[in-house]
């Protein structure tokens, strides 16, 4: 599957706005973008692209036990982060490192989890509603849609006011739609009505495995069936990802129930640095898809526009600086307490955790007694 | 002192109404609970008090009904979920055992996750096939739930709204056989913690430990004893996980000898839990190895078998009459 007669795509890859019938009502909110902002779209897509390509390296030097690459998706993330307003909750999957920045989550979090020190492990409350990764395929499809019905039964969503009214948006890939949870989100989204839109990303692989096996219809049609609206974007259109976002975002908010968006993009990397997409893909798609760069074309669209290399030689310097700074911050990273383990399993005291952490201690101590009795002899 | 002659389902169904009256947090939702008041009827008349948005009558979906339901705690609520049926609890493992069970945790500690689910639970009711199950063991076996059974309404009121009190998850197990029989239910009492082992019968010669429906059949099982002039002492062990080890721990080292009956399958199970760790704390007590009762290591058989596959007051005698043989 690419690009179909439905995607939605306001700028083209050779960086030009489209005008059409189709992109009518989206472009009012690029119009409304102020420069920086436009800038912000872009640098964030070069940042974390330089940041993703240095997590795989230093999974590579044994830094780090995995890494899940975003690369090639960052204009579907970017935009798509963007369109949420700070009152909305994100729930992710676990490729969205790019949204986590934006919602002020220390990348280091992510690389804390991916060396092994951690299961994710910040606060949503502390972190702009930025929720954790999960990583069991489209169960944060529920919470999401659970969450969303909260909002709803809260009262805070459908008054009219866009700046507090609130909205959910949860991320899933193309694998995830054939997952059960992610059909029932789907019935318990448009039976209740929530406040919510489902963002997926259909990157074409899910590991080894084709689009092409996961549906035969495409993916933005699906949630018609369940009364749900759908619609397909070009995922590697910052602007598209952006614009689409936002008014299927601003429709929840207002009490229209929940949305539905595809944005096609492709996973350029691996699924993991476990993988080794070699084995199982055309290098013909590697190079559509090259074509359909987001990033290359944003920096047509912004040079057209007037900017200078001064920009694009700040924004490099600054991926740069946050590459070096997270490398020296992995390097510097220790081993958590062991009575980690026993620590938040229950919120209340249980007496199992209690007496195996007394164990664990009391074995622990048994060594350096031992050791400290060899040291004397 | 407030004492009402309930049964347990209608013990329960006060207990949520109370719950709700408590806190406006507290939502109900499940398949069926709403106007009908649940297949058992356990939720009846709540619809129509607390309405919609506090009783929830969801889509036919289990994993869907638990996955809204951490959604709605994540967002402040305390949802109690009503699975029809042991044995349809298995579309809601996933969503219990990975995200549920984990998210605490998960969060370090910042995000807790007080969901209570609901089950209706083992046989002696003549029903078709997933509709006798006992499948606690499942869940025990789970760090992050914790796991609990009443054996009587006066326990079914209370525990219900300590569970809904939990900032835990808890996995609530309510005894189908259980839910008609009449008993006294003190509503004006204080309760007492969710993880209370509790003596409900004394005796000297041999501990008898169970939960939930099992509870009335080791009753029974000792009135007989007794009458053959054995004495025995009967525990009900309310929570299964944790387990409140201290009053069988002096049980067993007042008596020397203990049998645990469950209607589950026996093998890798709450009894065999109970015996490891018995064996190991009161070895010196022991004049008899721990001894299980329990279902056969079958699928739960055709409802006409049942009373064959489930232990009864004579299954449990025997294994009595094993132990005193020591």
């Amino acid at each position: 599957m690419s690009y179909t007669a439905a995607t939605v795509q306001l700028l083209s890859t050779e960086g030009t706005l489209v005008t059409s019938d189709a992109t009518a009502e989206y472009l009012p909110y690029i119009e409304k973008l102020t420069d920086d902002q436009l800038r912000d779209f872009h640098r964030q897509m070069v940042v974390i692209r330089k940041f993703d390509i240095d997590a795989a390296n230093l999974q590579r030097q044994g830094q780090l036990a995995m890494w899940i690459p975003s690369l090639g998706q960052e204009a579907a993330q970017v935009g798509s982060g963007y369109a949420a307003k700070p009152q909305d909750h994100i729930f992710p999957s676990y490729r969205e490192h790019v949204i986590a920045r934006i919602r002020g989550v220390d990348l280091m979090r992510i690389i804390e989890m991916l060396r092994g020190l951690s299961h994710g492990g910040w606060d949503p409350k502390e972190h702009n509603n930025f929720h954790l990764y999960t990583l069991v395929l489209g169960s944060q499809t529920l919470h999401a849609t659970g969450y969303a019905m909260g909002v709803l039964f809260d009262g805070v969503t459908g008054t009219g006011n866009q700046d507090t009214d609130e909205a959910v948006i949860v991320y899933f890939g193309d694998g995830a739609t054939s997952q059960g949870d992610a059909n029932e989100a789907l019935v318990f989204a448009a039976s209740y009505q929530t406040p919510q839109v489902f963002f997926l990303q259909n990157n074409h692989w899910a590991i080894s495995v084709p689009v092409t096996r996961q549906s035969r219809t495409p993916l933005y049609l699906r949630p018609s069936g369940f009364g749900i609206p759908g619609v397909q974007i070009d995922g590697n259109d910052v602007l598209a990802s952006y614009a689409v976002t936002s008014a299927n975002l601003d429709a929840a908010r207002s009490g229209g129930g929940p949305r539905f968006i595809e944005a096609l993009t492709y996973r350029m990397g691996a699924h993991t640095t476990s993988d080794d997409p070699t084995k199982y893909r055309d290098i013909d798609e590697l190079e559509f898809w090259t074509k359909a760069d987001p990033i290359t074309r944003m920096e047509k669209f912004l040079r057209a526009r007037g900017e200078g290399d001064a920009f694009f030689a700040e924004i490099e310097t600054e991926a740069n600086d946050l590459a070096a700074d997270i490398r020296h911050r992995t390097l510097a990273l220790g081993v958590p307490d062991a009575d980690k383990m026993f620590n938040h399993v229950y919120t209340e005291p249980h007496p199992l955790m209690e007496s195996e952490r007394t164990w664990l201690e009391n074995y622990e101590a048994a060594f350096e007694d031992s050791a400290a009795e060899g040291g004397q002899a | 002192m407030s004492v009402e002659n309930l049964s347990m389902a209608k013990a329960l169904n006060q207990g949520l109404r109370q719950a709700m009256l408590d806190d406006p947090k507290v939502l109900l939702m499940g398949e069926d609970i709403g106007p009908l008041g649940g297949v058992f009827r356990v939720t009846e008349g709540l619809h129509a008090e607390f309405g919609d948005k506090r009783v929830l009558d969801t889509p036919l979906a289990e994993s869907g009904i638990v996955g809204t339901a951490i959604g709605l705690a994540m967002r402040g609520y305390r949802p109690v979920c009503e699975i029809q049926f042991d044995g349809f609890i298995f579309p809601a493992f996933d969503q219990i055992t990975t995200q549920l069970a984990k998210l605490t945790s998960r969060h370090e500690g910042s995000l807790s996750m007080p969901v209570v689910i609901r089950v209706p639970f083992g046989g002696h009711i003549g029903a078709v096939e997933h509709h006798q199950e006992s499948p606690e063991a499942y869940f025990a076996h789970t760090p992050g739930l914790r796991v609990v059974s009443p054996s009587n309404a006066h326990d079914g009121y209370w525990m219900i709204q300590e569970a809904i009190k939990s900032d835990d998850p808890v996995i609530f197990f309510e005894p189908k056989s259980r839910y008609w029989p009449k008993g006294d239910v003190d509503t004006s009492a204080s309760g007492f913690p969710l993880h209370a082992t509790r003596v409900v019968r004394e005796g000297t010669e041999v501990t008898l430990v169970g939960y939930g429906p099992m509870v009335a059949m080791l009753l029974q099982a000792a009135e007989i004893a007794a009458a053959e002039g054995t004495s025995v002492e009967v525990i009900d062990l309310r929570s299964i996980s944790p387990i409140d080890y201290e009053p069988i721990i002096a049980s067993v080292q007042k008596t020397g000898r203990l049998v645990v009956a469950q209607e589950a399958p026996g093998f890798v199970s709450v009894g065999s839990e109970i015996a490891a760790t018995v064996t190991e704390r009161c070895f010196y007590s022991l004049e008899a190895p721990v001894l299980r009762v329990a279902g056969f290591d079958t699928p739960f058989p055709p409802a006409k078998l049942e009373t064959v596959y489930l232990p009864d007051a004579d299954r449990i005698l025997e294994a009595v009459d094993r132990a005193m043989a020591y």
